[in-house]
């Protein structure tokens, strides 16, 4: 989990253009959005096609989007969950 | 452009995420408003924007197309249009007044006089950023000028009218 966590963040910040931004600079509770890291709604579009592209992962239910983009530890635990289910 | 976003010591994570346009835009009103203290003394809806350009948003509209094949970049796809830069401007400086983009083979100072005087003498605007910024790498060009209702300096001021227009546009080639 700490290893998908990490990589999370790396791409989080590639995908999202956050180059003001370090790895160790977002915690894992830490909220994406509004009082967090300040991300948008353009950029939680970026992150469903972030899921898709590295884990071939589809959000298939959108209501469920602010609580899987909540923290990177969230996306991390539905990531996992979903990877388990493929298998 | 991210080296003058450095070298200039701004701080604005967006700008990262902005189109090579954008960003151009954007510097390009940063430098011309770091010159202009008396811009806080409108109000938000009495300054405007307005811009042309030859290229439209088309080097962006290309980096899209070429994500399209695989999963389309919502990223990209925001600032397929040209008048997204004057959003950027706006956003930043909390401008409210009238703003447009006009797209054109060619500057055309006649519409841009005829234009922004018409928004200036109806009292819609009292000021107004005005100018060229094109992009299609790897050209670029960025020409912005600041039109006021009334002047504060006339000694040191241009008048806007067509000739000046041009001018301030030739000298910018030069």
């Amino acid at each position: 989990m700490n290893k998908l966590m990490a990589n999370l963040k790396r791409q989080i910040i590639a995908q999202l253009n956050l180059k003001d931004l370090k790895p160790e600079d977002i915690g894992d509770d830490q909220p994406l959005f509004v009082e967090g890291l300040g991300l948008d709604s353009i950029d939680a579009l970026e992150l469903i096609v972030l899921l898709q592209q590295e884990y071939k992962i589809k959000l298939s239910n959108a209501e469920e989007g602010p609580r899987v983009f909540y923290s990177v530890k969230t996306i991390a635990e539905y990531i996992t969950a979903h990877q388990d289910q493929k298998v | 452009m991210e080296e003058l976003y450095r070298h200039f010591a701004i701080t604005y994570p967006k700008f990262y995420k902005m189109d090579n346009l954008s960003k151009l835009g954007f510097l390009a009103s940063e430098v011309l408003l770091s010159d202009l203290p008396q811009i806080k003394n409108y109000r938000p809806e009495e300054v405007g924007v307005v811009l042309s350009n030859a290229n439209s948003s088309l080097d962006t509209d290309i980096r899209f197309y070429q994500t399209v094949d695989q999963l389309a970049s919502p990223a990209l796809f925001v600032y397929t249009l040209p008048n997204i830069v004057i959003g950027e401007i706006c956003i930043r400086n909390h401008f409210n007044g009238e703003n447009a983009f006009f797209v054109s083979e060619k500057f055309d100072p006649v519409l841009i006089e005829q234009y922004v005087n018409n928004l200036i003498n109806n009292n819609i605007l009292q000021s107004c950023i005005c100018g060229w910024v094109d992009y299609l790498a790897p050209r670029y060009e960025a020409v912005l000028y600041f039109v006021t209702k009334e002047s504060s300096n006339p000694e040191q001021e241009l008048v806007f009218n067509l000739e000046n227009i041009k001018k301030i546009y030739k000298e910018a080639h030069e």
